[in-house]
C-alpha cells in the first residue's frame, strides 16, 4: 500500500488528525477518489490549488500520475516561484 | 516521469560549455528590443493617476477636464472594466484571484494604498496624457490606514476589507480582519522536541518590504481593433500569461488576443503579472489607436511589485552536541492590499535545509495599506531562512561549535522528511555545505572589525505547462521556438541541448521566443523553472527530429530505418549489414526534405513535473565600520547544487547576481513610509540597490548533483542564491563585532545604533 502525507490543517479538518493514512489505488485521481470515499469532503480540497510529491518529486496538477505499492504520496500546496 | 538520462556521465560536447551568449550581440549593441522599444503608426500615450492616499474611499471621479484637453483621446476608470464578482473570481488554470486583480489594478470603491490606480488616459504625447490626468478630479474620503504588520493584526485596526475573514481557523471568526489566512506545517511533537534539548534560543526578527528592482521598467504597447482582436507587445516573464490575465479581466476570447514578448530587463519575479496591458487594451478599444504605455520608476516601486515585509519569531533547540531536536517558527507576512503574500513558501522551505524531527512552522498572511505582494526570486524563502539561520548561528555559538559543523551535522540529505509533507529525494545539501566547509574562503584569516557568516537555503524549483517547436531548415540549420521569455540564459541552454541530441555543432542552432499564437501555452518564466522544464521537452522533440532524420535516410538509402543509426550528426548504417552508405548530415537530408515526405519539425507540449529541489550555502566575509555603522563585504562565496550547468557562465551569473540582490535586502534596501503612508523613496537614488562598487567579485561554485529526473540532469538555479545571504551577513557582523542584527536592513543607522546600544 501506499502511504499519503496530508499536512495538519487538511487533517485537522477531515482524518480526525491523522497525517498518515495507507491507500491501496495506483493514480493520484483514484488516491483522491479513495481518500474522499473514506473521509468526505477532504478530495475538493486536495484537488484545489494542491500539488503532490511522490516518493519525494513535486507534480503540479496531475490526476493519472501513477503510485507506486510502496510510494509515499505527500498532498502539499501548489507552488509558484518569482 | 520525465525521459531517460543521456549518457555521457556528465560529460558532454555542448552541454556544460560556455558556448557564445545568442543574446550577447543585440544587448550590447543596443539592438535588443524591450517594451517600449515598440511602435505603431497613429500611436497615443497613456499614463495612469494614482492615488495619493494610503487609505480612502472614493467618493467621485470627474473626468471631464481631462477628456475636453486637446489630444486627449480616451479617459478610462473602473466604470470602463467589467466588475468581476467573488463567485468568479477563478478562471480557468490561472493562478490568481481576478476580482483581487482587477482591482489592484484599478481601484472601484476604496483605493488601499499610495500610489493605488484610479484612472488611466491616452494622449497623442505622453505630456499631454500626464497633464490630463492631473485634471481628472477625485474626490476621497481619507481613511485611517495601517502599514506594519503588527499594528495590522491586532483587532482594532484599520480595515482594509469589510468582507475578509481568517481563513485557516478552526471557526470562522465573527467579525472580519485583516489576517486573511493561517497556514500551519508541522512534523513530531514539538513541545517534546524543546523539553529535550540542552539548550534553546528564542528569537524575533523583522525585515522590510522590497523591490524586485529591475532595471527595465514594463512597458508595452496595445492595440485593439474594432472587432476586438487585440495584441500586445509587452516586456513580461510571461506573453501567455499576459494573454491569460488579460483575457479573464476584460472578459474577451483568450484566442482575441496575440501577445509578443520584448526582450526582458529584469523581472525577479515582478513581472509574472500584468501591471499595463489590460489598460493599455481598454484605452486602444476606447481611442480606436494603438497605445504605448511605460511605467515610470515612481510607479515602480509605488504601485508594482514589492515583496512582504514580515515579523517572525524563530526558536530552535538542540542537544549539547549541536544535534538539532526542535524548531518552530511564527511568521506574519504583509500581504499588501489583497491577500496572497508568500508566507506558506517560508513556512515550507525555512527549516527544510535541516533533518529535524519536531518542527512547527505557523505563518499569517495579513493585509495592510501597501501595493500587494509579488514574486521575488524564491518566494518568501530568503525571509525565513533569515530568522532561522540567524538563530542557528546564535545556538551554535551558545554550544560552542562551529556553524558550519552545527549545520553539517543537521543537514538534510537523501531520505529525510521534511516539516512540509515530503521525504527529499536525490538532493546536494551536503554536498554544498561541505564544499562550502572545505574552500579556502571558510578558513582564511580575518582582521580587527571583521567577521564571517554562512547560512543555507532550500527552494523547490517548478516544472510546469510548456510547449516548444523544433524545426530542421532548408539548409540543415536548426530553429528552437520556445514560449518562455528568456531571463537568465535559456535560449543558450536550449540551444546546447538540442545540439548535443543532434550532435551538431551548437552553432547551427538558434533559439528564438515565439508570439502565443505560435505554440500551446507556456507558464511564465519563474520558479527557476526553463532551462529544466523547456529543456526536457526540446529535448523529447529534438529525438522526434533525430528519428525523423533516420526515417528519411532509411527511404534514400531505401532500407529498414532500423539499419539506420544517427551518429554525431549524421545518419549511418547500423552495421555491414545494412549496406554501404555515405553518410547523410543535416543538410543532405535538409535537401531532400521535398521527395522524402516534406518538412521535418517536431512539436511538443507537456506540463514538466518532478523537478528536482536545490540548496545552497553561502560565505561571506565582512567589515564594520565602528564609527559609522557601514559594513562593507570583503569576499562572497556562493556554493550551490546546480544539478547540471548546461551553461556555467549564465548559471554563475544567476548565481552572483541572486547574492547581489540578497546583499541589498540585508544592508539596504527597504520601503520607507511617511506618517500619511506615501513612499518616501520611490527612486533608485533614494531606494539603495548595490551597485559594482559595493561588492567584491562574488564568487559563485557549482556544485552537480545530477537531478535523476532530468536527462542532463538539470535543476532550476535562480531562486536559490536570494535565500542565505541575509542571515549570512547577519552572522558575520555578530562574527566581527558581537553585535546580533535582527531587524533588516542592517543599513549605517541601525548598525551604529546596536554598536552604541550593546555599550
Amino acid at each position: 500500500m501506499a502511504t499519503v502525507i496530508l499536512n495538519r490543517e487538511i487533517a485537522r479538518q477531515f482524518t480526525d488528525g491523522a497525517t498518515e493514512i495507507d491507500v491501496v489505488s495506483d493514480n493520484i485521481r483514484a488516491v483522491i477518489r479513495e481518500l474522499d470515499a473514506r473521509f468526505p469532503g477532504v478530495g475538493a480540497v486536495l484537488r484545489h490549488d494542491m500539488a503532490v510529491a511522490i516518493d519525494g518529486e513535486i507534480y503540479q496538477d496531475v490526476l493519472l500520475e501513477p503510485v507506486g505499492p510502496n510510494s509515499e504520496v505527500a498532498f502539499i500546496p501548489a507552488i509558484e516561484g518569482g | 516521469m520525465n525521459d531517460a538520462a543521456i549518457p555521457g556521465n556528465g560529460e558532454y560536447k555542448w552541454v556544460g560549455k560556455r558556448t557564445i551568449r545568442p543574446d550577447g550581440v543585440d544587448k550590447v549593441t543596443g539592438r535588443a528590443a524591450y517594451g517600449a522599444d515598440f511602435s505603431l503608426p497613429g500611436m497615443l500615450y497613456g499614463a495612469v493617476l494614482r492615488s495619493p492616499h494610503a487609505h480612502a474611499r472614493i467618493l467621485k471621479i470627474d473626468t471631464s477636464k481631462a477628456e475636453a484637453l486637446k489630444g486627449v483621446k480616451a479617459v478610462i476608470t473602473a466604470a470602463d472594466w467589467p466588475e468581476i464578482p467573488a463567485s468568479e473570481a477563478t478562471k480557468g488554470t490561472a493562478p490568481v484571484n481576478f476580482q483581487h486583480l482587477s482591482d489592484n489594478l484599478m481601484a472601484r470603491k476604496k483605493v488601499l494604498y499610495d500610489g493605488h490606480g484610479v484612472a488611466a488616459v491616452a494622449a497623442t504625447s505622453l505630456a499631454i496624457a500626464k497633464r490630463a490626468a492631473k485634471l481628472i478630479e477625485v474626490e476621497y474620503e481619507v481613511l485611517p490606514h495601517v502599514i506594519d504588520v503588527l499594528e495590522a493584526s491586532k483587532p482594532d485596526a484599520p480595515l482594509l476589507h469589510d468582507d475578509l475573514y481568517t481563513s485557516g481557523l478552526d471557526e470562522k471568526p465573527a467579525k472580519p480582519s485583516n489576517l486573511a489566512r493561517k497556514v500551519a506545517f508541522g512534523i513530531g511533537d514539538i513541545d517534546a522536541g524543546f523539553k529535550a534539548a540542552d539548550a534553546v534560543i528564542e528569537r524575533e526578527y523583522t525585515t522590510k518590504p522590497v523591490h524586485q528592482g529591475y532595471i527595465e521598467p514594463s512597458a508595452c504597447v496595445a492595440n485593439m481593433s474594432e472587432d476586438g482582436t487585440s495584441t500586445v507587445w509587452s516586456s513580461s516573464q510571461g506573453q501567455y500569461m499576459i494573454r491569460q490575465y488579460c483575457a479573464g479581466l476584460l472578459e474577451v476570447p483568450a484566442s482575441n488576443i496575440r501577445v509578443t514578448p520584448a526582450e526582458i530587463g529584469g523581472g525577479f519575479g515582478g513581472k509574472t503579472t500584468v501591471w499595463l496591458e489590460p489598460h493599455a487594451l481598454l484605452l486602444s478599444k476606447k481611442a480606436g489607436h494603438p497605445v504605448q504605455m511605460t511605467m515610470t520608476r515612481d510607479e515602480g516601486f509605488r504601485a508594482y511589485g514589492p515583496t512582504s515585509g514580515a515579523w517572525m519569531k524563530i526558536k530552535i533547540g538542540a542537544k549539547k552536541d549541536g544535534t538539532i531536536v526542535a524548531g518552530q517558527a511564527e511568521y506574519m507576512f504583509q500581504a499588501g492590499a489583497y491577500a496572497g503574500s508568500p508566507v506558506q513558501l517560508a513556512c515550507m522551505c525555512g527549516f527544510t535545509p535541516y533533518d529535524i524531527p519536531n518542527v512547527e512552522s505557523i505563518g499569517y498572511d495579513v493585509v495592510v495599506n501597501r501595493p500587494k505582494a509579488t514574486a521575488y526570486r524564491a518566494p518568501g524563502a530568503p525571509i525565513g531562512a533569515y530568522g532561522i539561520a540567524s538563530a542557528l548561528d546564535e545556538l551554535a555559538r551558545e554550544l560552542k561549535i562551529d556553524p558550519m559543523e552545527m549545520r553539517l551535522k543537521n543537514a538534510a540529505k537523501q531520505g529525510t522528511k521534511t516539516s512540509y509533507g515530503p521525504t527529499l529525494g536525490v538532493v546536494g545539501n551536503i554536498e554544498t555545505m561541505t564544499a562550502a566547509k572545505e574552500h579556502p574562503h571558510y578558513s582564511a584569516p580575518l582582521g580587527e572589525n571583521q567577521g564571517r557568516g554562512v547560512a543555507s537555503g532550500f527552494w523547490f524549483n517548478v516544472g510546469g505547462e510548456t510547449s516548444v517547436a523544433v524545426s530542421l531548415l532548408e539548409d540543415g540549420t536548426v530553429m528552437v521556438t520556445s514560449g518562455s521569455p528568456d531571463i537568465g540564459g535559456s535560449r543558450a541552454s536550449l540551444c546546447s541541448m538540442a545540439a548535443e541530441v543532434l550532435g551538431t555543432d551548437v552553432k547551427n542552432v538558434k533559439a528564438i521566443i515565439a508570439d502565443t499564437s505560435s505554440l500551446a501555452y507556456n507558464r511564465h518564466t519563474g520558479g527557476s523553472r526553463v532551462t529544466f522544464a523547456a529543456g526536457i521537452v526540446v529535448i523529447e522533440a529534438t529525438r522526434d527530429i533525430v528519428q525523423q532524420l533516420r526515417e528519411r535516410a532509411a527511404m534514400i538509402w531505401d532500407i529498414d530505418v532500423d539499419a539506420v543509426v544517427w551518429e554525431e550528426g549524421e545518419a549511418r548504417p547500423a552495421g555491414p549489414n545494412a549496406g554501404e552508405f555515405e553518410p547523410l548530415t543535416l543538410a543532405d537530408i535538409a535537401g531532400k526534405t521535398i521527395e522524402t515526405g516534406g518538412p521535418i519539425g517536431a512539436r511538443r507540449s507537456k506540463n514538466v513535473q518532478a523537478p528536482g529541489p536545490a540548496f545552497g550555502t553561502h560565505i561571506v566575509d565582512v567589515e564594520v565600520d565602528r564609527e559609522t555603522g557601514h559594513v562593507k563585504i570583503l569576499r562572497y562565496t556562493a556554493v550551490q547544487d546546480v544539478g547540471k550547468a548546461v551553461h556555467p557562465s549564465y548559471v554563475e551569473g544567476q548565481i552572483q547576481g541572486g547574492a547581489a540582490q540578497g546583499i541589498g535586502w540585508a544592508l539596504n534596501e527597504e520601503y520607507i513610509y511617511d506618517e500619511k503612508g506615501r513612499m518616501e523613496n520611490p527612486g533608485f537614488l533614494d531606494y539603495r540597490i548595490p551597485v559594482a562598487s559595493d561588492l567584491p567579485m562574488i564568487e559563485a561554485v557549482m556544485v552537480e548533483v545530477a537531478n535523476p529526473t532530468h536527462p542532463f540532469g538539470v535543476r532550476g538555479v535562480g531562486e536559490v542564491p536570494i535565500i542565505p545571504p541575509m542571515a549570512a551577513i547577519a552572522n558575520a557582523i555578530e562574527d566581527a563585532i558581537g553585535v546580533r542584527m535582527k531587524d533588516l536592513p542592517m543599513s549605517p543607522p541601525k548598525v551604529l545604533a546596536a554598536i552604541d546600544a550593546a555599550g
